[in-house]
């Protein structure tokens, strides 16, 4: 499923919600347990934030027997990826100018 | 998630949104200190990157400008963070005015080292955010308008 942008922005302007998914992202697999005893709010604060990041495909959720796992799913930063781009065009744009005016400057 | 492209001369672009960072190398004929007055000095930054009020000052405050377009005031917030002649500068480069605060807000680090050929150049912007997007789709047709017409103004110098 491929969420809106909007949806992938809205998601991530919670720093609560920030934080939870960039643990998934540089920790991999954690269950709900393990994601509330360092995210500072309860149980059910951390779920409805997963869910939000769910519900923006930020996220991918897995039941084992009572247990839900969460991991991250970096393929929603597509749009992310697409504005980058187009900065790190600006600098190449940028370096060949700067190329050029030192190709004109004395030494 | 990374996307790499290879600009038009020899430039490695590379960019990868899981740490948020951009970075460009490219080896140029020329002495470091050379490349460090075209990165340092206002006027000659002016003729490769943007209008400015940039000094060589840790601390100092300054902005790059260029024309408004829609969805973007033109306007790029800036902080002198390192200078290290002539191997390392780094500069705060934070979106301004209305965008200021849920829009942009990175650093920009040039690091030059000596090659038998002349220099590395190598520039890093870090901090982009997924969240610091949502306000600069304007600025990213912006862009695109921009290095069109950057191209043109660059092939009339040949």
């Amino acid at each position: 499923m491929q969420a809106a942008p909007d949806d992938l922005f809205k998601a991530l302007s919670d720093p609560t919600r920030r934080a939870l998914f960039e643990r998934l992202v540089r920790e991999g697999e954690r269950t709900v347990r393990a994601l509330t005893d360092e995210a500072g709010v309860s149980q059910p604060m951390v779920s409805k934030h997963l869910g939000v990041l769910k519900g923006a495909g930020l996220v991918r959720d897995r039941a084992e027997g009572r247990c839900v796992h969460y991991r991250a799913d970096p393929k929603a930063l597509k749009p992310l990826v697409h504005w980058m781009t187009h900065y790190a065009a600006f600098w190449a744009d940028r370096f060949d100018r700067l190329e050029n005016l030192l190709d004109r400057m004395d030494q | 998630m990374t996307a790499t492209a290879t600009a038009a001369n020899t430039a490695t672009a590379n960019a990868d949104a899981a740490t948020g960072t951009i970075v460009i190398e490219r080896e140029m004929s020329h002495p470091p200190q050379k490349v460090w007055r075209a990165l340092t000095q206002g006027p000659l930054m002016e003729e490769w990157l943007m209008a400015n009020d940039f000094e060589p000052v840790v601390g100092h405050r300054f902005t790059f400008r260029m024309p408004a377009m829609q969805g973007w005031n033109g306007v790029t917030d800036c902080e002198v963070l390192v200078v290290e002649p002539p191997e390392r500068l780094a500069y705060t480069w934070n979106s301004s005015g209305e965008e200021a605060a849920t829009g942009l807000k990175t650093v920009v680090t040039w690091t030059l080292t000596p090659t038998d050929k002349g220099v590395l150049v190598r520039m890093e912007q870090s901090g982009f955010r997924p969240d610091q997007a949502k306000n600069l789709h304007g600025a990213k047709y912006g862009w695109q308008r921009f290095v069109e017409n950057m191209e043109r103004v660059v092939a009339r110098l040949d």
